[in-house]
């Protein structure tokens, strides 16, 4: 006796069905329930969410596949504007029937045009009498696109006065579709997580991939049989650690991986992306950007302390703002102006230097390798400001080639 | 104002080597100062040795990148080859599924990348497949333009396969191509389809280049730049279509290769198959070039200390680029054909030799103008210095023989810096530096025997160990042999002879044990002295003639490639006669001459005010100064309105301040501007 029943469709397709779809059963059935017989019509908009791979994509399209219902799948991402979206939907709706594989190109620029032609297309399709569904993956794209693309899809039932029934998959709620001129609400659907351990599918079974084969050695040795777990677990646990150090975090790639587990040998003399973290930089360039991590990082009235010959005598106490209490390096950089990195790297380098084009072009540089932003806007050519995005032990690292004790600058460890 | 200067740097400096070399024709060697100096056969000479050296520069650069050009491509046939074979096995279905991607770390030399990129693609269409694109950030704000862009370059490399093809190409571009990934798909699907049902005799001329299916390859050549958001939905978009066409991806990365975990979330990380590749350092790079083009006699053009000083400078100091080292060599080069007469000489020695005995009189006594010809007239017998003075053939002459000693000079020089750079590398906290450059940058300044340094590099090698010694011994030995001069013969056969010596010592150190050990010692000691050769390390300038060779105007070449805007627009606006050169403009520091251009008195007033300006006051010091100089009465003006003539030359040079970025419009005060630089500069 199959989990589904449904009067509309043979016993057969249907217990098909259930062995394609496991630990979904109950979000198959409602749907079903919803969708009801061919001819009926349904709700004009379903709209199911989930985290990543907990299957909506996969149940939609072997439902919609197995029960031959008439449909159109369209990845939001890819789509990225509403003109590509639209005209991909009236391209796949022109193939669904006819034998031809690709339909010819329909230009078709607005929401109107849109609901104009997809009227015609279900008259020459001949699918009056049947539910058309338009599956929109990825859906959180479209909050990206026009103001009425959105309402337009959840009303699309109404406004076509056709049967078609709109489903969106995403991966975050409702709520933060929901626009706030008001729309038609659609019938949410949530699809829980296959278990509570298991966060992410495609990754889980990109690992098995990759690690069937060890965990298999000692049965293929005749060393254990298939049902000695507890010993083939023991076999392969450091194994799957080492992977998910390196393979997960995409240190080393899937095959590199294969071809260690090929030689038998350790990974450690591979080493992954996060190992190469040292940049060369030249000579001004370091001197540039511990300036601007100084500057980043201490508050502008200190500098006369760090920089001035005779400062005289200044206790960190006395001077602190209340709000300069808390560690500067837990608030982030904050933005400082090109002269003050420029007083900074004049003070901090022992012989003189020129301010030629290259010193100013090597900030450019430095913002063009990321390791300074520019804040505010590209054209603000007046006091541009700055900041340093580089990380502390970076910092170190570079300051250490050149001699530099940054400690000994930086107010927060005074 | 410092970031329009920036921005503007580069442009600049392209801006500048095109119009110096565009206009380095004959033209303008001839219209200089040295006319009838031979300056047509000076050009042709400069252009003759430049295409030499151009042409060795890239073949060092392809040299060097062959290494991980091939790594590349075994990459990209590994991937691809897995592609190919579609298995059923649900493991490989799960890897298909990944898009191959080759991280490539290239330094932060940005300026050198495009060429390596430039060749790379070159290679790989070579080679492997002709859909090759390259991406640049800038080009690329969205994810719209990136595939635009990707189409754009796909559908026109298309055209070179075949010029059949050639007619269909239009009509795509013409009827405006929809940027979406199933039309790419469905154009890939199409152009291999072609190729398939080619005549095969075709088919084997594109297969016997290009791999069945080629790839499509895109580089993106400064994935730092790109926005988190395009490289995202690239790479998910890209990656649903994967098994429809093989899609290999190259990152440029100028940094770490850490900005990918940066720029990419897990998820989208997780899609891709990535692959670690490095270059050669730039230091590395630097180093080879030094080598082939400054340490050898291969070119006769050589620079100074002063000058190679700048250049290295430049580049361990602000950029880290070979090409822009190259750049300056270059213009070293052009600069150093365009100002000394005598350059005409700086050819091959037989040419030289020739190019002698039709010397004009004029170059003649350009000759003995120089200093270093005098020091070497001054140094001969009083006859012979009366002969050199007045007669031009005998000159001619002597000259042959000095240019001819110039040539052993350098080849001697050459083999012993490599020798002697040998056993300084060997030594702890290497005394004379450790790279080649340094070492030969102390030799030419001065006689490197008579410093500090070299005093403790010798007592660092009479303490170096025996094996050490007989190892650094036999590599200069071999130097010695592999060098062309003839008259290291002697030395070879000293150094054989030594280092039986100190093979000997080894059969005896076993017999007699320690007490070989002072033997070794004196042994080291009686030799080194020996290796010295300081005759032969002589600095370059103490040699007779040396300026027809050496270029040693480094202030020239410093002011070119190094220059300081900020310092040049202070000085013109605050001492316009530094550049206008009129005598009226001669003016003591600090006063306020009126005769200077508006722009000029009004920078020196502004130069006085604190970070907001009043603009009457501004005015007022204005009219004061330039109605002094005409002499009319100060008392009459102050009772008048400022003369409109007056005002409206003021505004002006206001105007033209702002735009020069010294002040803006200030919204703080009414009718006051506010400064943008402090201090002078």
């Amino acid at each position: 006796m199959p989990n589904f029943e449904h009067p509309e469709y043979p016993e057969a397709t249907l217990l098909h069905l259930e062995s394609m779809v496991p630990c979904r059963e109950s979000q198959v059935s409602s749907l079903l329930s919803i969708f009801g017989e061919r001819q009926h019509f349904s709700f004009p908009s379903i709209f199911i969410y989930g985290h990543t791979s907990c299957g909506k994509t996969y149940v939609m399209q072997t439902l919609l596949e197995t029960l031959e219902l008439p449909h159109v799948f369209v990845n939001c991402v890819e789509c990225f504007t509403s003109r590509l979206l639209l005209e991909e939907i009236l391209t796949q709706l022109q193939s669904l029937s006819s034998e031809k594989k690709h339909g010819s190109h329909v230009p078709c620029d607005t929401f109107n045009d849109f609901v104009r032609l997809f009227k015609q297309e279900i008259i020459t399709q001949d699918l009056q009498n049947q539910t058309v569904y338009i599956v929109l993956d990825k859906a959180e794209q479209l909050r990206e696109m026009e103001a009425n693309v959105l309402p337009g899809f959840l009303r699309l039932q109404e406004m076509t006065d056709r049967n078609v029934t709109v489903i969106f998959l995403s991966e975050i709620v409702w709520e933060l579709f929901r626009p706030n001129t008001g729309c038609l609400e659609p019938f949410t659907l949530y699809f829980s997580d296959y278990s509570i351990v298991c966060r992410d599918l495609k990754e889980l079974r990109h690992l098995a991939a990759l690690n069937f084969t060890k965990y298999c050695e000692p049965v293929v040795r005749g060393e254990a049989n298939e049902r000695d777990t507890r010993r083939l677990w023991k076999n392969i646990e450091s194994h799957l650690k080492k992977a998910m150090q390196t393979v997960y975090l995409r240190e080393i790639s899937s095959s590199q991986w294969e071809r260690i587990q090929k030689d038998d040998g350790e990974p450690g003399h591979l080493k992954g992306l996060s190992a190469h973290a040292h940049v060369e930089l030249p000579y001004y360039s370091k001197f540039l950007l511990i300036a601007a991590y100084l500057a980043s990082y201490n508050p502008a009235r200190t500098d006369k302390r760090f920089f001035l010959k005779h400062h005289g005598k200044i206790k960190k106490t006395n001077f602190l703002k209340k709000h300069e209490k808390t560690s500067n390096h837990l608030l982030g950089p904050k933005p400082f102006p090109l002269d003050r990195l420029l007083a900074i790297l004049y003070s901090i380098v022992d012989n003189k230097v020129a301010p030629t084009a290259n010193i100013f072009s090597q900030i450019t540089s430095l913002v063009t390798l990321q390791l300074l932003t520019l804040v505010g806007h590209d054209d603000q050519l007046d006091g541009p400001k700055y900041k340093c995005t580089v990380s502390l032990d970076f910092i170190r690292a570079i300051a250490r080639t050149v001699n530099f004790d940054i400690i000994k600058y930086l107010y927060d460890f005074l | 104002t410092a970031v329009r200067f920036v921005n503007k740097k580069c442009y600049i400096r392209a801006r500048f080597v095109y119009i110096y070399l565009s206009f380095c024709l004959t033209d303008y060697f001839s219209q200089g100062k040295n006319d009838s100096e031979d300056s047509g056969l000076r050009f042709a000479t400069c252009q003759l040795l430049w295409k030499q050296i151009n042409s060795e520069t890239e073949k060092i650069q392809e040299e060097l990148n062959k290494q991980l050009f091939d790594n590349l491509i075994h990459f990209l046939r590994q991937s691809h080859s897995e592609l190919q074979t579609k298995k059923t096995e649900w493991m490989c279905r799960m890897k298909s599924s990944e898009i191959p991607t080759a991280a490539l770390v290239l330094g932060v030399n940005v300026t050198d990348h495009d060429m390596t990129f430039k060749s790379l693609s070159e290679v790989l269409q070579d080679n492997v497949t002709p859909y090759v694109v390259s991406l640049q950030a800038k080009e690329c704000p969205g994810i719209k333009h990136l595939l635009q862009k990707l189409m754009g370059q796909l559908m026109d490399c298309n055209v070179d396969v075949d010029s059949s093809e050639e007619e269909e190409c239009v009509n795509i571009s013409q009827k405006k191509i929809r940027c979406s990934m199933a039309s790419l798909s469905k154009w890939y699907e199409s152009v291999t389809k072609k190729t398939d049902s080619e005549t095969p005799s075709k088919k084997r001329t594109s297969s016997s280049r290009h791999w069945q299916s080629p790839p499509i390859v895109v580089i993106f050549k400064d994935m730092e730049s790109f926005t988190t958001k395009v490289l995202q939905d690239f790479i998910v978009i890209s990656s649903q279509h994967i098994r429809e066409f093989p899609l290999v991806l190259i990152f440029g990365i100028a940094t770490s290769p850490m900005i990918i975990h940066r720029l990419l979330p897990h998820s989208v990380s997780s899609l891709l198959c990535i692959e670690l590749f490095q270059s050669l350092s730039c230091k590395e790079h630097l180093a080879t070039v030094i080598d082939k083009l400054l340490l050898t006699t291969q070119f006769p053009f050589k620079l100074s200390e002063k000058v190679l000083q700048v250049l290295i400078n430049i580049f361990l100091y602000h950029d880290f680029s070979v090409q822009n080292f190259i750049k300056g060599f270059q213009l070293s080069i052009v600069e150093h054909f365009y100002s000394q007469p005598l350059s005409v000489l700086c050819c091959q020695l037989l040419e030289a030799k020739k190019r002698v005995n039709s010397l004009s009189h004029n170059q003649c006594e350009n000759i003995r103008s120089l200093p270093s010809f005098r020091r070497y007239v001054e140094s001969q017998v009083s006859e012979k210095q009366i002969a050199l003075l007045t007669e031009d053939s005998f000159l001619k002459e002597v000259t042959q023989t000095l240019l001819e000693d110039l040539h052993i000079y350098h080849e001697n020089y050459f083999t012993v810096l490599r020798c002697l750079h040998v056993f300084t590398t060997s030594l702890p906290k290497y005394p004379l530096g450790k790279q080649i450059r340094e070492l030969h940058c102390a030799c030419l300044g001065k006689s490197v025997w008579e410093t500090e340094e070299y005093e403790s590099a010798i007592q660092l090698l009479r303490m170096l160990a025996k094996d050490e010694l007989v190892a650094i011994l036999q590599k200069c030995a071999e130097i010695f042999i592999s060098s062309s001069g003839k008259q290291f013969s002697n030395t070879v056969e000293k150094l054989e002879e030594f280092l039986a010596r100190f093979q000997n010592l080894e059969g005896e150190h076993f017999s007699v044990g320690f007490r070989s050990v002072p033997s070794v010692e004196e042994l080291s000691s009686s030799y080194i002295p020996c290796c010295s050769f300081r005759s032969y390390l002589a600095p370059a300038e103490m040699q007779t003639l040396n300026e027809v060779v050496y270029f040693n105007t480094a202030n020239t070449l410093r002011e070119h490639l190094n220059a300081a805007p900020r310092i040049a627009l202070h000085t013109a606006l605050n001492n316009p006669y530094c550049y206008l050169k009129n005598q009226t403009l001669k003016s003591d520091v600090g006063c306020i001459s009126n005769t200077a251009p508006d722009i000029c008195i009004v920078y020196k007033l502004h130069l006085e005010c604190g970070r907001l300006i009043n603009l009457v006051d501004w005015l007022e010091a204005f009219s004061t100064v330039v109605t002094a100089v005409e002499g009319t009465d100060p008392d009459a003006v102050a009772t008048d309105q400022v003369d409109e003539i007056i005002h409206a030359r003021f505004i002006r040079a206001v105007s033209e301040l702002e735009l020069l970025g010294f002040i803006k419009p200030s919204k703080q005060k009414t009718d006051h501007v506010a400064r943008l630089t402090w201090g002078g500069c």
